[in-house]
Order: C-alpha cells, then sequence, then structure tokens
C-alpha cells in the first residue's frame, strides 16, 4: 500500500518523470550498443577486406538508392539450408565498410552477399534491364532506365572523404584519385578492351587486388569443411595493399573505439558497484523481501 | 493516497479508484492479476537460466560465454558434417570416384542426380533456366548442340573452369573477332556473309545477295574457325552454323550483329564457388538433360 | 500593441518567429542554387516556399488583429486550443487513405510484376519505403499529435503551451513528410530501414521534435490536476525516446551541404545494431507507447467506465519502457552480429510479454461493466477489437524472437504478416477508433453522420486484415519450409525460384485483403467528411467548445 504512494513522485513531477524514463531507456541501448565498439571479437580478424572502390562505392549508391534492401539480404546466416544454397555465412568483417550497412530484413529475392561473380557481367546487365527474360518466375522490377542515366562523379572525392570522416581508411591519395580512378574502372584504357576486362584489371595500383594466396588465410579455420571456401570468400577478396586489420583502423575508429572502452568500463564498473551495494546493504533486506511480494498483495 | 481516505468506489465492480480524476476518467486501485505476475516472473525466471546456459551478457573484454558454450557457427558445422555423413551412407564417396565410372552404379547415380539437380536450380538456373532450356545467348541444355562438347568430362571442364571466367586461369577461351567494328569487313561484307551464313542451314537469303562474294569471305575470315562447311569447332567453342540452333538468333539482322560486334558469352568457373563433388553431380546431370554424347 | 487602427504590431514573438523563417527561407535558396541534384534542389525550393508562407501567415494574423496572448480560459473553463489538433486529424485522414493505397499497390507489383512499369519513380524499391513511411509517419504521426495535443489539454484542464508553437510542430511535421516521402520516389533514401529520411530532413524533423517535446511538457505543467494522467506518461515516453532513437540511429556525415546523400557515421554490425535498436523501437514507442496513450484515454472515456488498474499501468509502464529497449537484436537472429547480443534480444522480447499484455488487459478489461456497449457502439467495438489485435501482436512478437522460430520466419513474409497484424489491427483500429471520436467532439457535432458506416467500415476492413495476416501467414510459413526443405538423399529441394513462384496465389490474397482496408479507410474519409461539413451540431450547453458555453 505504502509503496504504490511512492510512485506519486513520477506522476507529480514532470521532470522526474521524464528523468525516469531516460534511465530506462538507457540502459538497454548502452549494454547492447557500446560493448560492440569494444569488444574484439565482435569484428573477426580477417584479411583481405577493403574499402570500396570509387566506382563500387557509386554502385552501391544505386544499389541503396533504389531500394534494393527492401527485397534483398546480404546476410548468410550459419544455418545448413543458407550456407548450402548461397554459400559461406557472412562475417561481420565483410560489411564493416558498409555506409549503411544493408543486411536486409526481407528476401523476396535470393539473398546476395556472394553473388559477385556467380552470373557472368552480360547476365546482370540483362537481368537489372528486364530479369524475366531470363527469369521468367521472377517478380523483380525491371531496371532499364539505369542504363540510360549517366552516373554523376563530380562530387566523388566528397563522398570519399564523408567515409573517411567515418573512420573508412581511405588514404589521401586515394582520394586525390577517386575520379581518376572510378573512370579507370569502368574503362582502363578507353578504345581498348571490352568493360568487362576493364573490370577485371581494376582501378589501377590503388586498389589493386593481392596476389590469390594471401586471401581469406586469415579465416580458413572458420571455415566448414567441403564448404568451398574460394569462392565464398569472393566477397573477401576486395582488397587493397593495406593490410586492412585492426591495427590499420584510422585514428577516429581507435578514438572513437578507445572512448567506448573507457567509457564502458567505468558505466559498468559504476552500475555493478551500485548494485552490490544496495543489494548487500543491511537495512534494505526487509525492503527487498516486501518488494518481492508486492505484485501479489491485494491491497 | 488519496484515493484510500476517501474511499471513492466505482458501483458496478465494488473496486476502490485512486480518486484522482482527469476529464471525466477515474482509475481503479485493482490488484495485478496473479496469473499476469506469475507469468511475468516466470518469463524472467527462464531468461536467468538461458543467460547461464548461452552467451549472454557483455563484459569488459569479453562476454559471458554460457555453460555448454554455444556458437551459432559452431552449430552450423556440426550440421554439415553430419549432412556430409548423411550423403556419404547412402553410397560410395562421389569425391573419389571416376567420373565415368558413376554411370554405371545405380546408387552413385541417383545420388549424383539428386545432388546435380539441387545444386542446378540456385546455381545454373537463372541463366539456362530450370528445364535447362537456356534463352538467347544462353544455351539449350537439352539438345545435342554442343559448343565445347557435350562428353561427361566436357561438361565437367566447362563447369569447373567457366568459358572467359574472369577468374579462372584454364578457363575456355576463344574470341572471334568483331568483324564490323575493328574495320576488317565493310558493312556490305558483313551482310553478305551474313547470308552465307543464313544459307548454310537452309533459310532464305536477301534478294541481291551474291552467293560467291559470301562463299570467298567465309572462306576467307570464318572457315579457320568454323570449318570449310561451318561445321564447327569444339575445341575452338566456335559453334556449328549449318544447324538449326543458334545461341543469339538465326535472323538476318542477328547474324549481322554478331558478325560485326562478335559474341563472347561468359560461363562463370564454378570450381571457385562450388566444392567437386557438387560439380561432379551438375556435371552427371547436366549429361543426363538430354544432349549429352 | 495598439488595436485603434485595426491592426496592430507584431509581438516579440512573432517577430522571432517571422526572423527563424525568412533565414530558413534564405538558406534554403542559397543550398538550392548550388544543389547537385535536382530533387534536392526542389527539397530546398519546398523549405524556401514553406518559410515563406509562415511569414506571410504570421504578419496576416498581425494585421488581422489575432489576440496576441488569447485567453487561458473563458468563462472559468479552458480555452483549449484545438486549431492544430483538427489539422492534424484531417492530415491523419488524409495521409491514412494515401498510405494504405499505396500499400495495395506494391502488393500489387509482388503479385504481377509488370505493375512496376519498370520506370524509376514508382517501382517497389522507392515505393516500399514510401508506403511504410506514409502510414507510420504520415498517418500514425499525425493520428498520435492529434490526439496527444487534445488529451494533454483535456487531462490537464489546460490550454496547449504556447500560440504559434503547436502549430509549428503540427505543419512542420507534415512538412517532414511531403520531403520525406517525394525524397523517396526521386531516389533519395539513406537505405536504412524506417529510417529512409536524409540527413536534411532528419535535421528539421528534429528541429519539429523539440518543439513538440517543449509544447507537451509545458502544457502538463499548467495542469490543474496534481497528478499526471498515464496516458500522458506513454506520450512524453514515446516523444522523449524517439527523440534518443533518430539522434543515435540518422547519426550522418553530409557528402557536402548541397548534396542529400550522407553516409551513416556507424558502419556493419554496429549500424546494424544501432538500426533495429532503433527500428525495434519505433514500433515500441511509436507505434506502441505513443498509441498506447490513445488506448488510456478514448477507451475509457468512449466506454465512460473507470480504467481498470492503476497498479497495472504503473507495473505495465515502467516494465515496457525497460525491456523494449532491449528487444532490437532479435532482428538479427543468426546474423553476423554476436551471439551474446542475440541472446539478450531474445530473453528481453520474451520478458516484454506480460508487460504488453498489461496494457492489453487494462484496455480490455476497463470495459467490464460496459460489454454491452460493444452491440451498440460500433466506435467503442474498433477500439476494442483494436486492443486485440494488440494482444495477439504481442504474444506472436515474442514467439517470433524465440531463435528457432526465427530461424523460419525471418526473411519471410510471416514477418509481414506479424507486422500487418500490429499495424492493420492494433494502431488502425486504436487510430481509426480515436478519429471516430475526435472529430464530433472537435467540430461539435452531435455524433458522426453515419454509424451505420463506421459498422461496414469495421467489418470489411476486419475480413481484409483475416485474409491479409493469413495469407501471409501461410505465405510465410511456406517459404521458409521450403528454403529449408531437404530430400531424402539430403540434398535442397527447392531452388529459390521455385519457393517465389509458389508465392503467387497468397500475395493476390494478400492483395485482396488489403484491398478491402483500403475500401474500409475510403467509407470513413467519406464519413468523416459528411461530419463535418453536414453533421448536426451540437446543442450549445453541451458543447465542447468553452467559447459557446454560458456561464454556469
Amino acid at each position: 500500500m505504502s509503496l504504490w504512494n511512492k510512485h506519486a513522485i513520477f506522476e507529480k513531477n514532470s521532470i522526474i518523470l521524464i528523468i525516469g524514463i531516460i534511465v530506462m531507456i538507457s540502459i538497454g541501448g548502452l549494454v547492447e550498443i557500446a560493448p560492440l565498439f569494444y569488444l574484439r571479437s565482435t569484428i573477426e580478424q580477417v584479411k583481405g577486406v577493403r574499402p570500396y572502390t570509387p566506382l563500387e562505392l557509386a554502385g552501391r549508391h544505386i544499389y541503396v538508392r533504389e531500394g534494393c534492401y527492401n527485397c534483398h539480404s546480404q546476410m548468410v546466416r550459419p544455418l545448413r539450408d543458407e550456407v548450402e544454397r548461397y554459400g559461406h555465412y557472412s562475417l561481420a568483417a565483410e560489411s564493416m565498410f558498409d555506409k549503411p550497412f544493408q543486411w536486409g530484413s526481407k528476401r523476396t529475392g535470393p539473398d546476395l552477399a556472394r553473388v559477385g561473380g556467380k552470373y557472368s557481367d552480360e547476365w546482370q546487365l540483362q537481368h537489372l534491364v528486364n530479369p524475366r527474360t531470363l527469369v521468367p518466375q521472377s517478380i523483380m522490377p525491371g531496371y532499364p532506365f539505369l542504363s540510360k542515366n549517366e552516373l554523376d562523379t563530380a562530387d566523388i572525392v566528397n563522398h570519399l572523404k564523408a567515409n573517411r570522416i567515418g573512420a573508412v581508411p581511405y588514404t589521401d591519395e586515394m582520394i586525390a584519385n577517386a575520379a581518376k580512378d572510378l573512370k579507370a574502372q569502368v574503362n582502363p584504357e578507353p578504345g581498348r578492351g571490352r568493360p568487362r576486362e576493364a573490370l577485371r584489371q581494376g582501378a589501377g595500383p590503388r586498389f589493386r587486388r593481392q596476389p590469390a594466396e594471401d586471401l581469406g588465410s586469415g579465416c580458413a579455420d572458420r571455415l566448414s569443411p567441403g564448404s568451398g571456401h574460394d569462392g565464398r570468400f569472393q566477397g573477401l577478396r576486395r582488397q587493397s595493399q593495406l593490410p586492412l586489420r585492426r591495427g590499420a583502423m584510422t585514428e577516429t575508429y581507435a578514438l572513437l573505439a578507445g572512448i567506448a572502452q573507457q567509457f564502458g568500463v567505468v558505466f559498468f564498473m559504476a552500475i555493478f558497484l551500485g548494485v552490490v551495494a544496495y543489494a548487500i546493504w543491511p537495512k534494505n533486506r526487509e525492503k527487498f523481501n516486501s518488494a518481492a511480494e508486492i505484485p501479489l498483495k491485494e491491497d | 493516497m488519496a484515493g484510500h481516505t476517501t474511499e471513492d468506489r466505482d458501483h458496478i465492480t465494488g473496486t476502490a479508484t485512486t480518486g484522482h480524476e482527469w476529464d471525466g476518467i477515474k482509475e481503479l486501485n485493482t490488484p495485478l492479476p496473479r496469473w499476469w505476475v506469475n507469468i511475468f516472473y516466470a518469463t524472467i525466471l527462464w531468461s536467468f537460466g538461458y543467460w547461464v546456459v548461452y552467451p549472454s551478457w557483455p563484459l569488459v573484454s569479453s562476454h559471458l560465454t554460457g555453460v555448454i558454450a554455444y556458437s551459432s557457427r559452431a552449430e552450423v558445422a556440426v550440421e554439415l558434417d553430419a549432412l556430409k555423413a548423411k550423403r556419404a551412407a547412402q553410397a560410395a564417396d562421389l569425391g573419389k570416384v571416376e567420373l565415368a565410372a558413376i554411370k554405371s552404379d545405380p546408387k552413385l547415380l541417383s545420388l549424383a542426380m539428386a545432388q546435380g539437380k539441387a545444386a542446378f536450380g540456385d546455381n545454373c538456373a537463372p541463366c539456362h533456366g530450370l528445364g535447362g532450356a537456356g534463352s538467347k545467348g544462353y544455351p539449350n541444355l537439352n539438345d545435342d548442340d554442343w559448343l565445347w562438347g557435350g562428353s561427361l568430362g566436357e561438361i565437367h571442364t566447362t563447369l569447373q573452369n567457366g568459358i572467359r571466367s574472369s577468374n579462372d586461369d584454364k578457363t575456355r577461351i576463344s574470341a572471334m573477332p568483331a568483324f564490323g567494328r575493328d574495320g576488317i569487313l565493310k558493312k556490305d561484307e558483313v551482310r553478305t556473309v551474313a547470308n552465307f551464313v543464313r544459307a548454310l542451314s537452309g533459310q532464305p537469303v536477301e534478294a541481291g545477295y551474291n552467293a560467291a562474294a559470301g562463299a570467298k569471305l567465309f572462306a576467307d575470315n570464318c572457315a579457320a574457325c568454323h570449318g570449310d562447311k561451318g561445321l564447327g569447332n569444339k575445341e575452338l567453342g566456335s559453334p556449328n552454323l549449318a544447324d538449326a540452333i543458334t545461341l543469339y538468333g538465326s535472323g538476318i539482322e542477328d547474324i549481322v550483329e554478331t558478325v560485326t560486334n562478335a559474341r563472347a558469352g561468359v560461363m562463370p568457373a564454378w570450381n571457385a564457388r562450388l566444392d567437386a563433388v557438387t560439380i561432379k553431380s551438375l556435371a552427371v546431370y547436366v549429361h543426363s538433360l538430354g544432349g549429352g554424347k | 500593441m495598439s488595436i485603434q487602427n485595426g491592426y496592430r504590431s507584431m509581438s516579440a514573438n512573432e517577430v522571432a518567429w517571422a526572423i527563424a523563417a525568412v533565414a530558413l527561407t534564405l538558406l534554403t535558396l542559397f543550398i538550392a542554387s548550388k544543389a547537385t541534384d535536382p530533387g534536392y534542389a526542389f527539397h530546398m525550393y519546398v523549405f524556401a516556399l514553406a518559410g515563406l508562407a509562415s511569414v506571410i501567415v504570421i504578419a496576416k494574423r498581425a494585421a488581422a488583429n489575432v489576440p496576441v496572448n488569447p485567453p487561458q480560459e473563458i468563462d472559468g473553463k479552458p480555452n483549449y486550443n484545438m486549431g492544430p489538433v483538427k489539422f492534424a486529424t484531417i492530415a491523419s485522414v488524409f495521409w491514412g487513405v494515401a498510405g494504405f493505397l499505396v500499400g495495395l499497390i506494391i502488393a500489387l507489383q509482388l503479385a504481377y510484376p509488370v505493375l512496376n512499369f519498370d520506370f524509376a519513380w514508382i517501382q517497389f524499391g522507392r515505393l516500399r519505403p514510401l508506403h511504410t513511411s506514409a502510414v507510420i509517419f504520415a498517418f500514425g504521426g499525425n493520428v498520435l499529435l492529434a490526439t496527444s495535443f487534445y488529451v494533454v489539454q483535456r487531462t490537464c484542464h489546460a490550454r496547449l503551451a504556447g500560440d504559434i508553437a503547436p502549430w509549428f510542430v503540427v505543419l512542420g511535421y507534415n512538412l517532414f513528410i511531403v520531403v520525406a516521402g517525394t525524397g523517396y520516389l526521386l531516389g533519395i533514401t539513406q537505405g536504412k530501414e524506417y529510417a529512409e529520411p536524409e540527413w536534411y530532413a532528419d535535421l528539421w524533423l528534429t528541429i519539429v521534435w523539440v518543439a513538440y517535446l517543449l509544447v507537451f511538457l509545458v502544457t502538463l505543467w499548467k495542469r490543474k490536476e496534481p497528478h499526471i494522467y498515464v496516458a500522458n506518461w506513454f506520450t512524453l515516453a514515446f516523444i522523449v525516446t524517439i527523440a534518443v532513437l533518430h539522434l543515435g540511429n540518422n547519426a550522418t556525415i553530409p557528402v557536402s551541404i548541397f548534396s542529400p546523400k550522407s553516409y551513416i557515421v556507424w558502419s556493419g554490425v554496429q549500424d546494424a545494431m544501432f538500426q533495429w535498436w532503433y527500428g525495434h523501437n519505433a514500433v515500441g514507442f511509436f507505434l506502441t507507447a505513443g498509441f498506447l496513450a490513445i488506448m488510456y484515454y478514448f477507451v475509457p472515456k468512449r466506454a465512460n467506465r473507470p480504467v481498470y488498474s492503476y497498479r497495472l499501468s504503473i507495473i505495465h509502464f515502467w516494465a515496457l519502457i525497460f525491456l523494449y529497449i532491449w528487444a532490437g537484436p532479435h532482428h538479427l537472429h543468426y546474423t553476423a552480429l554476436p551471439d551474446w547480443a542475440q541472446t539478450l534480444g531474445m530473453t528481453f522480447s520474451i520478458m516484454l510479454w506480460m508487460p504488453s499484455w498489461g496494457g492489453m488487459i487494462n484496455g480490455l478489461m476497463t470495459l467490464s461493466g460496459a460489454w454491452d456497449k460493444l452491440r451498440t457502439d460500433p466506435v467503442l467495438r474498433m477500439l476494442v477489437v483494436s486492443v486485440a489485435f494488440y494482444g495477439m501482436s504481442t504474444f506472436e512478437g515474442p514467439m517470433m524472437s524465440i531463435k528457432a522460430v526465427n530461424s523460419l520466419s525471418h526473411y519471410t513474409d510471416w514477418t509481414v504478416g506479424h507486422v500487418h497484424s500490429g499495424a492493420l489491427g492494433w494502431v488502425g483500429f486504436v487510430s481509426f477508433g480515436a478519429i471516430y471520436c475526435l472529430v464530433p467532439w472537435l467540430w461539435n457535432k452531435k455524433g458522426l453522420w453515419s454509424d451505420k458506416l463506421v459498422n461496414w467500415h469495421f467489418w470489411i476492413a476486419t475480413l481484409g486484415i483475416v485474409l491479409y495476416i493469413s495469407a501471409m501467414w501461410v505465405a510465410g510459413i511456406m517459404q521458409g519450409l521450403m528454403w529449408r526443405a531437404y530430400t531424402s538423399l539430403g540434398f535442397l529441394e527447392y531452388s529459390f525460384i521455385e519457393t517465389v513462384d509458389a508465392m503467387h496465389p497468397f500475395y493476390v490474397i494478400r492483395a485482396l485483403g488489403g484491398a478491402m482496408f483500403v475500401v474500409g479507410s475510403l467509407i470513413m474519409a467519406f464519413n468523416i467528411y459528411k461530419t463535418i461539413v453536414s453533421g448536426e451540431a451540437e446543442e450549445p450547453a453541451k458543447a465542447a467548445r468553452p467559447a459557446l458555453v454560458p456561464a454556469e
């Protein structure tokens, strides 16, 4: 009876009510989000993940713009059928430069995490323009307008810069050459070779592939036997000459992670000490005993 | 609270109100339903139990791993191994058997067919169709016309290394010149040779077509790869031009386009994506689709 | 502030608002002149136009001699400010019909892909965010603005705080809706579900939201009853939490001030966690806490019964807001999010079950002693059925958060069905109920133009919901089972495209259900229109508008 009356403090004072609300809603978010920044196990140590090339970044922008994520996931779950259907389950490391992440929440169409290289480039082009000429049962919209739109590359430098502020490790050199690299990846030497071959050759030395044997070695032990690792990690084969591991992350990220870690330690220690002190305080025992009974009391 | 002193009671339920009123709305001081509280406690209790068993609370430099050290990634590895064992238990190991020997063992064959069919639907059907009938630019696998050969072994090689695949050094490669675009043939020459190709497969030619010129152009430019009679060469992946089957259309404009800009369809190399046993099974499955030699 | 000339000079308050509007106009015109994207330039012109219109309206207020400080009370009764409430009510009906219609279109696109017309603006990928935003933020948001401003005035027995501010909140919010919605069609999106608006729209919403919080809070301070009513606890939790979520999830770095594009500060797995911390609590606080506030006022008011249990409202309020925040990771089961976080998401979702049902119990049991009214009052029936749907969805939700169930349901239409049983059944019906209550009260009518039409709306929409969610259950569970089906030899039985093919009949049934829901909403719009223009006026003595109430 008396304890119920204590709630009046919230009902009579809107500021105390707001403070109560903020305290209640902060705890869950802090406990679930902050550790993702400071726990080292969150992102696997994998070699071979590199930031997107300028052309890839522009393509990703179109993927986001057209709302592809509404029907396609980019997240192979560690479930038997998915690993068999789509390939190795997705790692957190694979999307560490994805802003925003595009894991998706609905598969009206299949997962796309490992679709790169699965079908020929011609197929992808034709399928985007008119999916039902290739897959009669498909319910995907056609995107013929994409083949007519001119790609606006004027401010690609700013796109890379914005990503760098968000801790994507683009070098000064990469940013300075962004527009050049973008065009180079479309067609390295105009007049020679088909676009497909141009793509194969990459965007010049800044984003050049590493020798294949260096790839995926860091995660071989994560792969289940017989699941065809090589192809599974095509997604991971976007590399740069940067050995991108935790150590190579930009200072901004390290700073953020550092703050989160420091803060996390202090925060949890404070909560823990507070709870322990409160719980073992002798005066409180009776309170706890009666509190446990409150909900069942009639009055 | 004021409600308890003034004892304002609801006349229908007989329960006391809290004594407050907002725009005519009052609140009863009904106790919490017992079943509600009990289930709420039960879910909390269950959660505590779950936290003990499974990975849960984050700590300063790690997190609680739970008494069974569960991991969804470890679990799927176990499941995949079990699946492999299940398949292995049904017949000899497909991976170790010679490709040609599979057909002679009914058990092995049905296993390979089942695996091939399963892999075909998600990996091959997007280009070749669910039934393998193909479409323009994507060969029909049901007929007996094969660009790179239709024997079990040839199909197997094509599957493994692909055709003009960008990530396989042993991929099947051939390049038809872009006769028109690169200026090897003039526009009217392209048209003439296209008519010759039409005639090869018994199709009508355009009015004013010079058959002798066509034959000469073909012999000089095309025969090296497609053969004198246009029967094609499986070593080079050059198609038979004398049959009724064409990958990019047999209309005059289709052929003019082919001769002008060339065609270079790409098939991915699957050994980078699928494991050896699956590719073996796929070869058996594709071979059985109707056109296998 | 002399009145002798028929007009007065602008008050300091008005001058401040006008300066802000002029500043907005100039700034957006400048950005528009240098914008890198035509859609972005268009949006800047929209802002400029809105700023200009605001200046004119404020100047006209002064010219028309609208009193600077309207009386707080007239004849001892609060002089309620119902203008913004009326606007938001009508806006909610408009956006509701529009949003449901877009939903019907995209449902048909999934059944008949030719309806995408291969045209950028109306293809599924752009229309789907338009649908979700139109129903959640445009329809739901306006319902929340209307009801929260109405309820806070009535339960505090005080006039809404501020004079221009409430209008700024309502109009500014709808400006945000217009910018966000047209942005999707033009391809301006952040690519985060339910948080698609780009950085400048987010910034604008932040300003509007702070104003909303202030108007609400200051009105609370003016209350006559010392205790704050439970509906207002929920509204306050909704406003505060949405602000926190919005800021956390939309931390972006614009490419430049002249570009609509921005990149989220977070990346990959952390961004995923931020997104579903936001996304799940958009459901928890926007679509649940906010609408529970509606339930806590309109159900007891309409049934004319006291709220069932004050104690239950305390426990379920605090438990709900505390537990909801944790449930986000259940949207990321079996993803690359660490297992520990998934465990927390799942267990807290389970614990959330009873606190959610606390709201249902309080809503349903408030009718004890008044159940007979369900037979005669279709509006009350709508409100009660909405609470029943709430109970159903909040049972289904925790069930689907169990990892074993989720591994089947995730990525399938089962999720879509679950969302719609909550969205159409709970949010939709409780909103319709509130609108049906509000319109006669706001426009001083004896009642609705036609109760019979409410009945038609109720039954058509209910049948539509049943068709919709049962089709999605079957489709989702079937697709989930087909994805994981293995042959006796141990190989996948179906290719992906075969599962797509199997969905077709259910997509048709779903579209049919959706069409019925749209028809219902059109009936409502017609009924509301007729009520406002030709409903029978309330007798002055009982009128809600205090201005017309004679002194007692």
